[in-house]
């Protein structure tokens, strides 16, 4: 910002210190201090009955020998690439298909949208009860093309991809939302110009749509992924005790069985600092690319 | 182009036919009766429409204290969030301070930690200030908002500097400049930012699953899930439960529902 004319109260506004306090003091209690405790705990063994105790890095160096951290950390990214690409791919699709002028746009997009605003709770438990294996739905639909029922959540091959097709369903509004705005702020005289220098359908799409667009995506591609790493409830309330042969014990999923169930909290919070590593190294990723290609006037 | 639209009509709404069906679902099963639960091909509609599901769902657990704790967490959260937002707002906007910048980019650089990965020193945090299992600990850790203090900025810079400035020359002191010029003047941002802080705080699930115990402190989201576990099978009751979960939130969207779309897409374009 530029200096301001420095007549009045020069650099006197010490009270702006009042007004940020609260909301500085709640946030450097609750989301930023802790980050370091995490990593001070993470050197301890501590769970409920005794005193935290210094053990250096062993709580890192068990995390490394369990084969359980590694799967934990695979069904998260199997999670992420199952859900985060096919997610934003569907959801541009239909973004185009909603902006092609059409009657009844925002019906359309008031419907895609209601899965966004309910509880993930709930519509998890109405989706465990499509995929139950003796009565559910979604075997009976499959049904009509021949295809034998399937115990859904039960099956250490369909339990993660089941979560995953129903968290598509969740956020695909969402992301719709985004795109369509992204979509409609691209200029419909650049489409005309395209038509008269007869390029077609696919022309348009990837020489004015996908690059005017990619800012967008990003966004939507980076959000996803981060906010994906972290998905814990519907994994809690489809498969309360981590999946079949444990196929969907996710990281968050992990964390919280050592918390918050046997109360290690030093191995817990060491698992903890990897995730935040994990999103933190996201992010920069994110910075890197937005300076690269993005321009802002 | 003209051409082709049937067909983008039968693609969009097969997609909101799927969109759809798990609420109906829900909705068919809630009203049916035990035993044609079990009934494999499902009846697509019940033969009997059993209302008293929700009765029995309802008291089956005390989702009425649930819905009370919900409903005053997340209005004292929205409520308080938003007020703090805007004071820090006003302040990064209209005031001169030192270490002003530095102070917004460290705000800013709280957004990049995940709050699950703070689960386990923020309960830690919590024990040693007593506030497991209390209200504290599910509205505090909750009232600022780097996102709402950020939206609210975006606004306030929007409006002419010169308000505070006559203002001041007026003898206005700046928190009644704040008070009866700029909180009046923000009321449609505040409510864009209120819609998000109340849904979250509605639908948040992990935070009071960890930091509460007793049934009484349940929200209703912990409720469900602690519902789900005890009577698992019987699944007009859960349906029924998931249902009037879930429809204050629909209502709600279709009073609300510009705002909650222009939110979500104002989100893309910033930053």
């Amino acid at each position: 910002m530029i200096k301001k004319k420095k007549s009045w109260f020069k650099n006197k506004e010490l009270d702006a210190y009042l007004y940020i306090a609260p909301a500085f003091t709640i946030l450097m209690t609750f989301h930023v201090l802790p980050i370091f405790l995490a990593l001070y705990v993470s050197f301890q063994k501590w769970d409920l009955m005794s005193d935290p105790k210094f053990v250096g890095l062993a709580n890192y160096k068990a995390m490394l020998t369990k084969s359980e951290f590694y799967s934990s950390l695979w069904n998260t990214i199997f999670y992420v690439i199952g859900s985060v690409p096919g997610g934003i791919l569907i959801a541009l699709l239909i973004a185009m298909l909603l902006n092609s002028k059409i009657k009844g746009l925002s019906w359309y997009r008031t419907i895609y949208f209601i899965p966004v605003i309910t509880s993930i709770n709930a519509v998890a438990i109405v989706w465990k009860w499509i995929y139950h294996g003796k009565y559910g739905l979604l075997n009976y639909i499959i049904g009509f093309i021949g295809i034998p029922p399937q115990d859904w959540l039960q099956d250490p091959r369909w339990a993660m991809p089941a979560i995953i097709l129903m968290s598509v369903w969740k956020v695909l509004g969402y992301n719709v939302v985004i795109f369509l705005a992204g979509l409609q702020n691209i200029p419909t005289h650049l489409y005309e110009a395209a038509r008269i220098d007869g390029a077609n359908a696919w022309q348009q799409f990837r020489n004015i749509t996908w690059p005017l667009l990619s800012p967008i995506t990003y966004f939507i591609l980076i959000m996803s992924t981060i906010s994906s790493f972290q998905v814990f409830s519907q994994v809690y309330m489809m498969t309360p005790n981590g999946g079949p042969l444990g196929k969907t014990t996710v990281i968050v999923f992990y964390i919280y069985e050592y918390g918050f169930k046997r109360y290690k909290f030093g191995y817990a919070s060491a698992l903890a600092f990897i995730l935040f590593l994990i999103i933190l190294a996201m992010t920069f990723l994110q910075k890197i690319f937005i300076e690269k290609k993005v321009h802002y006037s | 182009m003209k051409k082709s639209k049937p067909f983008v009509h039968l693609i969009l709404i097969i997609g909101s036919f799927a969109m759809l069906l798990p609420f109906f679902w829900m909705l068919i099963t809630s009203l049916k009766s035990p035993q044609e639960i079990l009934q494999f091909p499902p009846t697509l509609f019940p033969k009997k429409i059993m209302w008293h599901n929700y009765y029995d769902a309802f008291t089956a657990q005390p989702f009425f204290r649930y819905f009370l704790n919900t409903i005053f967490i997340a209005i004292a959260t929205t409520i308080g969030q938003l007020f703090f937002a805007a004071l820090a707002a006003f302040a990064f906007t209209f005031m001169d301070f030192p270490w002003k910048n530095t102070l917004f980019f460290i705000l800013l650089g709280t957004m990049m930690i995940p709050q699950q990965a703070l689960l386990i020193p923020d309960y830690i945090i919590l024990a040693k200030l007593g506030w497991i299992d209390t209200f504290n600990s599910l509205i505090v850790p909750w009232l600022a908002s780097v996102f709402s203090i950020f939206l609210l900025r975006q606004f306030f810079m929007t409006l002419p500097k010169e308000l505070y400035d006559a203002a001041k020359i007026d003898g206005c002191s700046k928190f009644r400049f704040f008070w009866s010029i700029i909180l009046p003047l923000s009321v449609p941002p505040m409510i864009t930012a209120g819609i998000f802080t109340f849904l979250g705080s509605w639908n948040s699930f992990l935070w009071p699953l960890m930091v509460t115990n007793s049934q009484n402190m349940r929200t209703i989201q912990v409720g469900l899930a602690y519902f789900s576990q005890e009577s698992g099978t019987q699944w007009e009751l859960l349906m029924a439960a998931a249902t009037f979960c879930i429809l204050p939130l629909i209502i709600g969207y279709f009073f609300a529902q510009k705002q909650f779309i222009e939110g979500v897409a104002r989100s893309g374009m910033k930053d």
